[in-house]
């Protein structure tokens, strides 16, 4: 449209989009969203090709642990399931877990280590300490409290596991906030007449995204890897319901045996805890400024 | 006499650190009328971007502290307005241009974002199409393709985003402009450049325009009025005239010295002897007697006298006293 328009000096091209181009040459970056991609497909699509009722919770005991076979790919439990359809199923609930809990606690952690780090001050001594106390307590033993207390609904499950994450968001978004509230655009802004909501939302988080986003990616891991704990220690999402920690803790028994019971939901938590690792690993590189060439 | 659009009285700030209580400014006297330029001269340190962020209330809290003095923009009382007041005073009334451009601008977002910022942020009813035409406006009044308008600040040089930190100072078409040495981070060549489009614009909105520097060449260039600030204090006032051509003060003759002479290039520079004064401390007598040439064991003892030339010309200076005092003149 415009009639005076001189060549272009430098591509049009946003922070997202040079990420995007600096994270496609890092191949385990890739192969891990690639996974993490089909783990999200699978777990989208499982209810339309499996059916709930008779092929991931009907029990049939006349073919329990039997090995993998073509007609069951992954063998079969002590009560005679497809291990193979379950842990398809058990996708949604560890996806679940991890996106819900990740999203509730970094939205939280972010704001109020925002805050902290922007108010400081007897503020910022406040939340600091108040989640110097959660950081103190394992995180694990936490979760089984929380649980063991609340009880283990899918939500209750999601909070356990999430809040022993808090404090990593908070620490994150404090630290980023503190150095950029010093630079002069963040004075500049006040000079324009901007407060201090407008401040934080357009000038000190969009900023400060970087750590988080890898911070999220990787916290998402421990996440499901928690989850998956407390359904081994029998806290978790209860039967019968397809969750890989609970299925695991059900192959216990039967590990001697029949190993493939225990194998294949390991498996499961392993490649998914690997693919989120890697896709963290690769966004920190690529969302590192120290490394643009 | 015409309208103020800033005077500024007896303005005391200090900032009380842990290691003292630091006077920064001590005293300082400004005024300027609507649609003029004033310079701010002086060395590092000497309370010049202290004075100006105090007239946008800007000094961080803490440790800043405005002791007394009265600010008035416009004919309103800056210091007795409630925060919500001075922030729709800011970037409306009374603009500030920093120092480094580098870092004045957001990098995470566009800077057609960030000029509109300033105008909804002054106009909620403003529309955010509305606002990012106003903001191409901007950027070409600046001297900059309106196309570019999506593109980050690390796409920009440093002239160019200074350009942009000048369009959002200017969106809202402030009456008062303050700016920070603006050209200091900039080399020569970009300097002229930033300075010519400043002064077209100032002529083209009427703005007025305080500009703190330690360039006198620069004051030359785009003020009408000169201030020569020293440990927090206005030393010599005058028109660009009267300070450059009739120089008063030995502070303000040492500032000259200091320059290479064009007319005789193999002279030495003479630089002021010393360093400025602690700003901690606050001494009983003329706060440059300490490294003036010209100082009497009267100006070690009590503060220096207002002596007055002109209308517009005043040195604070204990030696005017004696009637045939004369400075002994620049090379």
């Amino acid at each position: 449209m415009s009639t005076n328009s001189k060549p272009q000096v430098g591509k049009k091209r946003s922070r997202a989009a040079e990420t995007w181009r600096r994270l496609k040459k890092n191949r385990n970056a890739m192969i891990g969203l690639s996974l993490i991609i089909i783990i999200i497909v699978v777990a989208l699509a499982a209810p339309l090709f499996i059916d709930y009722e008779t092929q991931v919770i009907n029990q049939n005991i006349a073919e329990r642990l039997q090995g993998p076979s073509l007609k069951h790919l992954f063998g079969t439990d002590n009560l005679g399931r497809d291990i193979f359809f379950r842990i398809l199923y058990g996708a949604r609930i560890s996806l679940l877990i991890g996106a819900v809990s990740c999203l509730i606690c970094c939205t939280t952690g972010v704001a109020l280590g925002a805050i902290a780090g922007f108010f400081g001050g007897k503020v910022d001594d406040i939340i600091m300490r108040c989640f110097d106390i959660l950081l103190a307590i394992p995180s694990t033993l936490m979760a089984i409290i929380l649980v063991a207390a609340f009880g283990t609904s899918l939500f209750n499950i999601i909070l356990a596991v999430g809040i022993p994450t808090l404090p990593q968001y908070v620490r994150i978004a404090r630290a980023s906030v503190l150095t950029i509230k010093q630079q002069e655009y963040v004075e500049a802004a006040r000079a324009i007449g901007a407060t201090n909501f407008q401040i934080i939302r357009t000038h000190i988080l969009p900023n400060c995204l970087a750590p988080v986003l890898v911070q999220a990616t990787l916290r998402v891991a421990t996440v499901i890897a928690d989850a998956a704990a407390l359904a081994f220690l029998g806290l978790g999402i209860p039967e019968p319901t397809p969750e890989w920690g609970g299925m695991l803790s059900a192959g216990r028994a039967f590990l001697r045996d029949y190993p493939h019971t225990v194998l294949f939901p390991g498996l499961a938590i392993m490649i998914t805890i690997l693919a989120l690792n890697l896709l963290g690993d690769g966004l920190r590189d690529a969302l590192d400024p120290k490394l643009k060439k | 006499m015409s309208e103020k659009i800033v005077e500024i009285k007896d303005l005391y700030v200090d900032y009380e650190t842990d290691d003292g209580i630091v006077h920064a400014v001590n005293g300082m006297n400004l005024s300027l009328e609507k649609g003029k330029s004033l310079g701010l001269v002086g060395e590092t340190g000497a309370g010049k971007t202290t004075t100006a962020l105090s007239i946008m209330r800007l000094i961080p809290d803490p440790p800043g502290v405005i002791k007394k003095g009265s600010i008035m923009v416009d004919g309103k009382d800056i210091l007795s307005m409630s925060i919500k007041e001075i922030r729709a005073l800011r970037g409306k009334y009374v603009s500030m241009i920093f120092q480094d451009p580098m870092t004045s601008l957001n990098p995470a977002i566009t800077v057609g974002e960030q000029i509109a910022e300033v105008l909804r942020e002054h106009d909620r009813k403003m529309s955010k199409s509305e606002s990012m035409k106003r903001a191409e406006e901007m950027l070409r009044t600046v001297g900059i393709a309106e196309d570019r308008i999506h593109d980050y600040a690390h796409q920009f040089s440093g002239g160019m985003r200074q350009r942009v930190v000048i369009a959002i100072a200017l969106a809202c078409n402030p009456q008062l402009l303050i700016a920070d040495e603006p050209t200091t981070a900039l080399d020569v060549t970009i300097q002229a450049q930033i300075l010519e489009t400043m002064k077209e614009l100032r002529k083209k909105f009427g703005t007025s325009l305080i500009m703190i520097t330690h360039d006198l060449g620069i004051v030359a260039e785009i003020c009408d009025e000169v201030s020569v600030v020293y440990g927090g204090r206005v030393v010599e006032h005058g028109t660009l005239e009267d300070v450059f051509n009739n120089t008063k003060h030995p502070y303000t003759e040492g500032l000259f010295n200091s320059l290479p002479n064009i007319n005789n290039r193999t002279a030495m520079l003479r630089p002021i002897p010393g360093l400025m004064l602690d700003p901690t401390e606050d001494p009983p007598g003329c706060p440059f007697a300490p490294r003036c040439a010209y100082a009497t064991s009267e100006c070690e003892k009590s503060k220096p006298p207002l002596i007055t030339f002109s209308d517009t010309h005043y040195v604070e200076c204990h030696r005017y006293k004696e009637p045939d005092f004369k400075l002994q003149g620049r090379d």
